[in-house]
């Protein structure tokens, strides 16, 4: 019993110290497998999500999120209150148009679930939305970190390439020739 | 049944009487109970699996007058179709019948291997390697994408690029049903 209770307390530990908890993505995008190793890094990334045709975006830091917010408020011309600023920088993943972002950040938690996000706008023009998200927040990392952020794109296995192409062709727009994309490791041999 | 004795030790042989010890035996059934259920819950909220991240470096477009000569002999130019299928050939454009190929082990990788190692026998010792255009049509998934990038990285191509598809090997995609 006492060998047992250590082992326990081991593990419990072990996961304690392990555990980062899982993101809840609306994209709900599953990944294709790859054999690369490289993992995602964890900081001064910019994800773009595509899942069922719609566009998800999201950074990992707080306060490039609250800028790129501001930012994009002055840009659209939507206020918003410190209120909403906060629960902003909290939303780790949102696929929203800025004409619904307001109401999206009002709505209280426990009815998030029921709010349809109906994902980012975005096209091949030069002033779309997902352009100016991705743009701003790069204007917030410069000017807070003075560090460039890494792009990557994680899509679902099924998406159809004029998507990604969507996304490609937004960030070449800025002279990013370089991003990532997000795959998981293969388990099992293809056939 | 789970407890931990800690009242004394060994027997009191003879001595003098003390004032009794109370028993200290802890119950530890509800505390393993309780790490156990802890184990549970953070078992199922870890991600123990990452997500890996692919490179991809696309051409510069922002200068359009920088356009590179590729050789045609060398170069060989892979069409992304739908339903996973694909289709190859070298050189130019029209020129050679492409190949309607699969993904994986048996499929793409097979040619990709045979058609570096040809234009490596066949050309100088500067020039041999051979540049891929991964032309992915509007039919094809990311999937197909990775899986090609991933084809890349497993024969050990470097040089290549993903480029817009033509309309007339998108024709010969329609023709050979996979768009």
């Amino acid at each position: 019993m006492t060998a047992m209770c250590d082992v326990a307390f081991l593990l419990l530990t072990f996961f304690i110290l392990t555990a980062k908890p899982k993101v809840d993505d609306p994209s709900h995008a599953e990944v294709p497998p790859s054999s690369n190793m490289t993992p995602v890094a964890d900081q001064n990334m910019m994800t773009v999500s595509v899942g069922r045709d719609k566009f998800f975006y999201s950074v990992t830091e707080q306060d490039v999120r609250a800028g790129a917010l501001k930012a994009m408020g002055d840009k659209y011309g939507v206020k918003f209150t410190p209120e909403e600023s906060k629960r902003f920088e909290l939303t780790q993943v949102f696929g929203v148009p800025m004409k619904n972002l307001k109401s999206f950040l009002d709505t209280p938690p426990d009815d998030l679930k029921n709010f349809t996000q109906a994902g980012i706008p975005a096209d091949t023009t030069n002033n779309n939305e997902l352009f100016n998200w991705i743009y701003t927040s790069r204007q917030a990392e410069k000017g807070l970190h003075n560090k460039d952020l890494q792009m990557s794109i994680k899509a679902d296995s099924r998406e159809v390439y004029p998507q990604i192409n969507i996304v490609i062709s937004c960030l070449e727009k800025q002279k990013l020739f370089k991003f990532d994309l997000i795959t998981t490791l293969k388990t099992a041999p293809k056939k | 049944m789970a407890e931990l004795d800690t009242s004394g030790g060994g027997k009191h042989k003879g001595g003098k009487i003390r004032s009794k010890k109370a028993s200290t035996r802890v119950d530890l059934t509800a505390m393993v109970d309780l790490a156990f259920l802890l184990i549970t819950f953070f078992m199922y909220t870890t991600t123990l699996n990452k997500p890996k991240a692919m490179d991809l470096a696309m051409p510069d477009n922002s200068q359009p007058k920088s356009n590179i000569v590729i050789a045609a002999s060398r170069s060989m130019t892979i069409l992304l179709g739908s339903h996973n299928k694909l289709e190859w050939y070298m050189g130019e454009a029209g020129k050679s019948a492409p190949t309607v190929d699969g993904y994986g082990k048996d499929g793409i990788r097979k040619a990709l291997i045979e058609n570096a190692k040809h234009v490596a026998d066949t050309h100088n010792a500067d020039e041999k390697l051979m540049e891929v255009l991964i032309k992915p049509s509007d039919k094809s998934t990311y999937q197909n994408l990775v899986a090609i990038l991933d084809e890349m990285s497993i024969t050990g191509i470097h040089i290549y690029a993903i480029v817009k598809i033509l309309p007339i090997e998108r024709d010969d995609l329609i023709k050979n049903k996979i768009y």
